[in-house]
């Protein structure tokens, strides 16, 4: 029995390594990826067309707005004088950027109280949303350093604020901002399901193609020993994917992991049985090798959209919604969101352990039944 | 099934039948193969052959009847059976991308070779399918008579008792396909059973017994010597004359003849019995004004034979199908 699944394992590996071109575009799939959006996200858009309500109308206010077009982020096209009016430009698309100085906005920074500015960001377009946003909070930051300094100048006794500029952002449209960097872990948890479904589909079905399939359904070799052949290796590839990715992404992107990597290895298994069992499933049904990439699309379309790697899940309708709780990517991506963004840990994610396990075992016991060691 | 049956033959079926939907594949064949014999086991393409002998390899399962492999059930001990037989498929079965070392190493731990005895049985391989030298070779960079005798060795690797060999011929360039039943008959010296599957009627000679298998039904079955002793009632003669044409419409009327084929120059008669003689139809030929430049009776070859066994209806159809795959191989 050892030697049997030994020597299928090494059979595996030994292919692997002969098609090194699958794998190593495997492998690089997600750095690719991650250029792509780095790039974006690198990308500033600049000039937007913006929209300015100044309430205050004071030498301070027109200082802060000089400092909006020096950035030169900013086009300050519109003067209005109410904040309908920043509605109706924003949301006809004219305007791209709101911004609104409080009546007291001067009044406020001469008794060293905070000054609350608001921009109205339309973040339909993430691109627009992500410059103006690091624009805005940047302008906040410098300004409220030069305020603060020129308050203790002054020293009236009191002690200033730190931040005496206080820039509240609303993304319009898209509140929850998904952003460039919180579509990133979606994403590559999206590639790491796509190749291994893809790969574990075609090892399989190539053995059936080719007629080897039959050698092993005629020698000793037991069904559930040719599905572990087939699962071993394709852990080893997604663990060396997902690696690849983090070290890439965090080294080259600054993509923080504010929570327990081992963590994130321990659950991610659990999310790769479950793909590979899906994949094996797909194997099963699946005569060539074009139709498993097929039907293996029928697995990555409602996936990808579903799942909230691309869209917030509660904004979906309910429908879409309910469909995405049955989809293994939706319990992962949160997982590795919450692991990386938010640094949570099991107490949170136990919930998603429980459900990515079910699914696995019964995925791959489904597709151990399925397959059946005969031909027809 | 009576007991000593089990011991002394390597397979029997009772009554073997698959249906895929409508098509019955194989038809209630009753299969005897005596251990240590070769069996050759003919029939022109889709006979069934292949179906058949997956359903003894536990490759699939049967719609009907019982059979029994080295004195197993094959409906309840398909993994008894697994360890003590080989399988050479139709296509080989290798794999391309791994090196002739390769595919005999993993060969050999499917069916838990020790790893002591490996290296020795590995080495035996290479050199029976004469690969010296090629160890390393990747699968698919093989010629196909390379290919043919690498799968053979991965099939034998494990010393079965029953080899099953699916068309191991087909494809294969004459030399080799000589070469290949050498290295069969040394197998069957070891006292290894061997039952091959062919389309090749002259590869018959090559056999101690044989099964034919025409449209799911066995035809006939017997040892090559009875088979073909028993087989011809009438006699095949080989007639060369002017016009052809003429020549085979008139034959074709003749009392007392079953078939009538031509071989390119030839005509072939089939008697269907022995009261019309080589010297009868020369003169008949003669009579219709045709010019006659030999007649003679021939051997009949082992195609004949087969022909025999299959109902005067069949005959014209089953002719000329062998006659395609004959030509297609040339
Ligand atoms: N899996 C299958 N599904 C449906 N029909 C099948 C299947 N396998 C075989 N058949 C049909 O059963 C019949 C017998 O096929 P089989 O492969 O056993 O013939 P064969 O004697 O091996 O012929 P060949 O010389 O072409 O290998 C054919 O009509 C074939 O089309
Ligand atoms: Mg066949």
């Amino acid at each position: 029995m050892r030697s049997r699944l030994l020597g299928m394992i090494r059979k595996e590996f030994i292919q692997m390594w002969r098609d090194r071109l699958t794998v190593g575009m495997m492998l690089s799939m997600p750095m690719m990826i991650l250029v792509i959006i780095g790039w974006a996200i690198n990308t500033d858009v600049k000039h937007m067309a913006t929209a300015v309500l100044d309430q205050s109308r004071t030498p301070e206010s027109r200082d802060l707005l000089t400092a909006f077009t020096n950035s030169q982020y900013f086009n300050l096209d519109y003067h209005v004088d109410s904040y309908e009016e920043i509605t109706r430009l924003v949301d006809s698309g004219s305007a791209k950027v709101g911004i609104v100085l409080p009546p007291d906005y001067a009044r406020a920074l001469k008794q060293q109280r905070v000054a609350q500015i608001q921009v109205i960001v339309d973040a339909s377009d993430p691109m627009v949303a992500t410059s103006a946003i690091n624009a805005a909070n940047a302008i906040g930051q410098v300004g409220s350093l030069k305020i603060a300094s020129e308050m203790l100048q002054r020293s009236t006794g009191r002690v200033p604020p730190p931040t005496p500029l206080d820039v509240r952002v609303r993304a319009w449209y898209n509140p929850d901002l998904v952003s460039s960097i919180f579509i990133i872990p979606g994403l590559l948890s999206f590639i790491l399901m796509q190749t291994t479904i893809t790969i574990i589909a075609m090892v399989v079905v190539r053995e059936r193609e080719r007629g080897t399939l039959e050698a092993l359904i005629v020698s000793p070799l037991r069904r559930w020993e040719l599905m572990i052949a087939k699962i071993v290796p394709n852990v080893v590839i997604a663990y060396a994917q997902m690696t690849l990715a983090l070290v890439f992404g965090v080294w080259a992107f600054g993509i923080p992991v504010r929570g327990s990597l081992i963590l994130l290895y321990f659950l991610s298994l659990f999310f790769i049985m479950g793909t590979l069992g899906l994949g094996i499933l797909l194997s099963t049904i699946a005569r060539t090798q074009q139709q498993a990439m097929q039907l293996a699309y029928f697995i990555f379309v409602p996936s990808v959209y579903l799942s909230g790697v691309l869209f917030p899940i509660e904004g979906m309708p309910p429908l879409a919604r309910t469909v995405a709780y049955v989809i293994p990517l939706t319990y992962y991506v949160e997982i590795i969101r919450g692991i990386m963004l938010k640094g949570i840990g099991i107490s949170y994610l136990w919930k998603h352990l429980l459900v990515l396990a079910t699914i696995g075992v019964v995925l791959i016991t489904a597709s151990i039944l399925r397959f059946h060691k005969k031909l027809g | 099934m009576a007991e000593l049956d089990l011991n002394d033959y390597a397979v029997i079926t009772k009554g073997l039948t698959k249906r895929f939907g409508e098509i019955v594949a194989v038809d209630h064949v009753d299969l005897r193969i005596k251990r240590g014999e070769i069996y050759g086991f003919l029939g022109p393409n889709g006979a069934g052959k292949s179906t058949t002998i997956r359903m003894l390899c536990g490759l699939m399962d049967a719609t009907e009847g019982s059979g029994y492999v080295l004195g197993h059930d094959i409906a309840a001990e398909p993994e008894r059976i697994k360890e003590k037989i080989g399988y050479m498929s139709q296509r080989f079965s290798l794999y391309e991308d791994l090196t002739v070392r390769e595919n005999l190493d993993f060969y050999a731990s499917l069916y838990s070779v020790p790893n002591g005895i490996k290296r020795v049985r590995i080495e035996q391989m290479v050199q029976m399918a004469d690969l010296t030298g090629r160890e390393g070779t990747l699968a698919a960079h093989l010629s196909g008579g390379w290919k043919q005798r690498l799968a053979l060795g991965c099939s034998i690797i494990h010393k079965p008792e029953l080899l099953f060999l699916d068309e191991p011929t087909a494809g294969v360039d004459p030399v080799s396909r000589r070469n290949f039943w050498d290295l069969i008959y040394r197998l069957s010296e070891e006292g290894i059973t061997i039952v091959a599957t062919t389309h090749y009627m002259d590869e018959a000679e090559h056999c101690d017994s044989l099964g034919f298998i025409y449209q799911g039904r066995m035809t006939a079955q017997g040892s090559r010597e009875e088979i073909k002793a028993n087989a011809l009632k009438g006699q095949v003669i080989e007639i060369e004359c002017h016009p052809m044409r003429e020549a085979t419409i008139f034959l074709e009327t003749l009392p007392g003849v079953a078939e009538v084929v031509r071989f390119g120059n030839t005509i072939h008669v089939v008697t269907e019995d022995r009261s019309l003689s080589p010297a009868d139809v020369e003169a008949r030929l003669t009579v219709e004004n045709l010019k006659v430049s030999r007649v003679e009776a021939a051997i009949p070859s082992i195609e004949d034979i087969f022909i025999a066994f299959v109902g005067l209806a069949d005959r014209r159809s089953l002719r000329a199908q062998l006659k395609r795959m004959r030509e297609r191989e040339l």
